[in-house]
């Protein structure tokens, strides 16, 4: 059979939350990750565990898009969908291409499932779906003749599906199973017969993709021209556990972490608590407050500390930010955004805790804000906030979001002796008749870290305002002022230790300058790309630090005619850059739980300059 | 420096700002007294806070100090025990501060048995905003935001702890120097969450609150002091006692029909007897009531979360060795593109 090389592809796999999906698509990215090819992927799931079997509002979904070019989204529409039943291809087919190949479990097209997904005719009957090419298989009933031999219930053998068809996907990419079944040999290795169902289910799939004559031609990608190194693939959150041990190395600072679970953070408590060897504390606190509050005492006794949680508890832990602040101490707070307000949508992303990070707090509170922008940044940035944090002593907000924490990309990891490092000292001890003033300041205009068991230096800090220098309880109006402004110029200062704004893609100076934060760094850079191809002069900046902003940032956005900032909220550095710059930037928002596409930001960017001429 | 502190080592340059009269002096006093007694130094001990009266405790104790925010002293002391389980960390609260808006803390960091010292200052009132109920507020309490009384049923903090799990809870008061530091110092002994309930008057809002119990006419009948492996009695001159009738403790006059050898013997390690005797909480206005209790109620061994936490990073270290971070930022699968 011909193997046909293509450019790139968008694979969605679809099905019951209780289909294995998410795990047939890792397991199908890993394998292409593999084979060299660039790689961005979207986990898009339900949030109730297991929602009712066949409805619309089970279906889970995971979108890989991989080529042999550099790739910057998880694609805005799909080639190939893999859909398990009938409310997974109901809820995926306005998002394919014309032409699209579906892979459809017949099975899951019953009267039951079509009732379910609100069908009124079989679509794969009734003609609608004429345009696409449809390969029909019934892979429940291939799946359990395959497995008759085998004593397991049939409940157990249909749970073997997705095996199926991951085989049938990998013969139809030319791929080879070996990262499969070594997965499956690690997964499953106190479970033989389950083990054997998995590897018999993953070859017949593949075998039956060979035998039958559904296709005229096999596919190939090439691997993508990356930079020479050595890759592995990340996702988000994985990235942030790994960048608070690297931190918590490159500091010499023991790593604690408070936390309380909650979508879609967990995985960050759940990886550091793997990494007890690293010396991690990890500690799963009653609530969002104590977890916080926790990771406070933690840090006032000399660890590298951190919160980890989303927009719901970082409303929670407002109060003790603000005495984070007020003790001047190291913490580094992770707000893995999801959609809001209150519970929202969590499972889906969204960037909307940017005004919250700023200025969500009692009273004038400011604290440094830096974000994430792709899954392997989040790696980079966590470790640059723990440095703000500990170099700095104050409490940093690191923003990531569900479309970062959960999406994967290839990334050239680095070596530890490749990392900057930490700068930290605790306060020495003193003689007991010296004063000690826990708030004198350093040029830096940070103040000792004195942590308990250091002779001399015993001092009370507290919530309440303080006399400069001494740390003494104040109500003294002047101070009062003094110590607000001081606590806005520590943080502004922090502007003189971070690098100066870039320009990620295009000219220095032009007709429009795209500048984001966070997770729609993809979409961006695709967009920057496409305008500049078909002759715009647009730029992108991403910016990584929030607050402070980059010293050249006003300067940079004035050598651009426009400046649009997309972002998936209704607006809000757009508001935070217009108050500080005075500058008529156009916002571009999204507030749908997914994330922007470039071909969405291409036609923002056309009308713009259409609409202005 | 002189290696024997003494109670003025532990005060500090900061002015007292307690109401005259209050009760809190007392206790500061006895802290002051013990801390010196328990022989570390200076610097090894934090004492930690919230917000109220109570909580300006650590401004005026010349050690380490946080006085944190309003409810959170205990989940604060947590991640400190955790993570330096070598300093010795004393939590100071009040009725309102850590069985109001700090409840949910105080019964996990309970469970968890961190190796603390909970003192909890009960005045049954809110003192710092003027003069509202508080949790422990009798019923029909009248105060600030209940003209007509007070319909919350109060805690019984000692019994609540119990519930929690504590493995050391005991009660005493302000107006009894002498006890109050013993069971400081019983505290500071126990390893483990030492759950200290101290009566505490506050003259302002809620004056004579237990003054049956510190009132020389009525402290020996209307409270009875505990001892381990000693009978329960009380009265003037030990002349009543309380004998356990199946479940159900029963006051008696002991003479011709009951002598000592008849009465409960208390035992700290027992949480059955604990359960009742923490339960005894009668209101002291009410007919036929039993003395309300005053000591170690609870004392037993349990292993510490801070202790436990540390043992597992010892034997994940011992196991897989001091961790690697390039192994870790490798991960499991790498692929190399080659120049």
């Amino acid at each position: 059979m011909e193997i046909k090389p293509i450019d790139h592809v968008v694979i969605k796999f679809a099905g019951d939350s209780g289909d294995g999906m998410q795990l047939t698509g890792g397991q199908f990215t890993n394998n292409t990750a593999l084979l060299g090819a660039d790689l961005q992927t979207f986990p898009d799931f339900p949030a109730e565990i297991r929602a009712p079997a066949g409805t619309l509002a089970g279906v889970s979904g995971f979108q890989l898009h991989f080529g042999s070019h550099k790739i910057f989204t998880p694609g805005d529409n799909c080639d190939v969908l893999v859909a398990m039943n009938a409310a997974a291809l109901k809820v995926n087919i306005k998002n394919l291409n014309p032409g699209a190949i579906i892979i459809v479990n017949t099975d899951g097209f019953d009267s039951k499932n079509l009732r379910l997904a609100h069908y009124e005719t079989n679509p794969l009957d009734d003609h609608s779906l004429d345009h696409f090419q449809v390969i029909r298989i019934d892979v429940t009933k291939m799946t359990r003749e395959a497995l008759k031999d085998l004593t397991l219930s049939t409940k157990e053998k249909d749970r073997c599906k997705n095996m199926f068809v991951l085989g049938f996907l990998y013969y139809m990419y030319n791929r080879q199973l070996d990262s499969t079944l070594r997965f499956l040999e690690q997964k499953f290795h106190k479970m033989p017969e389950v083990l054997e169902a998995n590897r018999i289910s993953l070859n017949t799939g593949y075998s039956f993709a060979d035998t039958t004559e559904v296709f005229t031609s096999r596919y190939t990608v090439e691997p993508a021209s990356l930079a020479p190194g050595v890759y592995r693939s990340i996702v988000g959150n994985e990235a942030v556990a790994m960048a608070l041990v690297a931190a918590s190395r490159r500091s010499g600072l023991p790593l604690f972490l408070g936390s309380y679970p909650i979508t879609p953070a967990s995985d960050i408590l759940h990886y550091l608590s793997k990494y007890k060897n690293f010396g991690v504390r990890t500690f799963q606190a009653e609530d969002e407050i104590a977890a916080i509050s926790a990771s406070i005492g933690a840090a006032f006794g000399g660890s590298l500390a951190v919160t980890t949680t989303s927009g719901p508890g970082m409303a929670l832990k407002a109060e003790a930010m603000g005495l984070a602040v007020m003790l001047e101490i190291p913490l580094l707070i992770c707000n893995i955004q999801r959609a809001g307000p209150s519970t929202g949508l969590p499972t889906k992303t969204e960037q909307a805790d940017l005004l919250q990070a700023l200025y969500g707090r009692n009273g004038e509170c400011p604290m440094p804000v830096i974000a994430a922008s792709t899954p392997s940044d989040a790696f980079h940035a966590t470790l640059e906030a723990a440095r703000i944090a500990v170099e700095h002593m104050t409490p940093v907000i690191l923003l990531s979001d569900g479309y970062i924490a959960n999406g994967a990309e290839p990334w050239r990891f680095p070596q530890e002796k490749d990392l900057p490092e930490i700068h930290t000292a605790f306060a020495p001890e003193q003689e007991e008749d010296t004063v000690f003033h826990p708030y004198e300041r350093n040029e830096k205009l940070v103040r000792p870290w004195a942590i308990p068991g250091t002779k001399g230096l015993e001092h009370r800090i507290g919530g309440l305002e303080k006399q400069a220098v001494t740390g003494n309880i104040s109500y003294d109006p002047d101070n009062h002022e003094h110590m607000v402004k001081m606590r806005e110029a520590r943080v502004e200062i922090i502007a003189d230790y971070i690098p100066e704004q870039a320009i990620a893609l295009g000219p220095e100076k032009g007709q429009v300058l795209l500048l984001g934060w966070g997770s729609t760094y993809g979409a961006m850079q695709g967009a920057t790309q496409q305008l500049l191809s078909e002759g715009y002069a647009v730029a992108h900046a991403h910016l990584r630090y929030i607050k402070p902003f980059p010293r050249n940032l006003g300067q940079l956005m004035q050598q651009f005619d426009h400046v649009m900032v997309p972002e998936i909220n209704n607006g809000q550095l757009v508001k935070v850059l217009r108050d500080k710059y005075m500058v008529p930037a156009v916002a571009f928002n999204k507030i749908k739980g997914v994330p922007i596409t470039s071909r969405e930001l291409v036609n923002a960017v056309i009308d713009l300059l259409a609409n202005k001429k | 420096m002189n290696d024997v502190l003494k109670a003025k080592d532990f005060q500090t340059d900061q002015e007292v700002r307690w109401c005259p009269g209050c009760g809190d002096y007392s206790i500061l006093k006895q802290v002051h007294t013990v801390l010196p007694q328990i022989g570390l130094k200076r610097e090894d001990i934090v004492v930690i806070s919230g917000i109220g009266c109570s909580s300006r405790f650590p401004y005026y104790t010349n050690t380490f100090g946080m006085h944190s925010i309003h409810g959170r002293a205990t989940a604060i002391a947590s991640g400190l025990k955790a993570t330096r389980p070598e300093l010795s960390v004393w939590i100071v609260t009040g009725d309102g501060d850590g069985l109001s808006i700090g409840g949910n803390h105080l019964i996990h960091l309970l469970r968890r048995n961190f190796n603390v010292q909970i003192l909890l200052f009960n005045n049954e009132i809110y003192g710092l905003t003027k003069g509202q109920y508080s949790p422990t507020s009798p019923l029909g309490k009248v105060a600030k935001s209940t003209p007509m009384g007070s319909i919350d049923h109060p805690f019984n903090p000692a019994a609540l702890a119990l519930g929690a799990d504590a493995t050391f809870v005991a009660r005493s008061m302000d107006r009894d120097p002498a006890h109050l530091q013993q069971m400081l110092l019983r505290s500071h002994q126990h390893v483990g969450a030492a759950f200290l309930e101290i009566y505490q008057n506050c003259n302002i809002f809620n004056d004579g609150a237990f003054e049956v119990f510190t009132d020389k006419g009525s402290k020996l009948t209307a409270g009875m002091y505990v001892q381990d492996g000693q009978p329960l009695v009380f009265g003037e001159n030990n002349e009543y006692g309380i004998r356990l009738d199946g479940f159900q403790p029963m006051a008696v006059q002991l003479g011709e029909e009951y002598s000592k050898d008849d009465l409960w013997i208390h035992d700290e390690k027992n949480i059955f007897k604990a359960q009742i005797l923490t339960r005894i909480f009668d209101e002291q206005s009410m007919e036929g009531h039993l003395p309300r209790p005053f000591g170690v109620f609870y004392a037993a061994e349990r292993a510490t979360y801070e202790d436990m936490l540390n043992a597992q990073v010892e034997q994940a270290i011992a196991s897989r060795g001091v961790g690697n971070l390039d192994l870790l930022l490798r991960g499991s699968e790498t692929w190399e593109i080659e120049a």
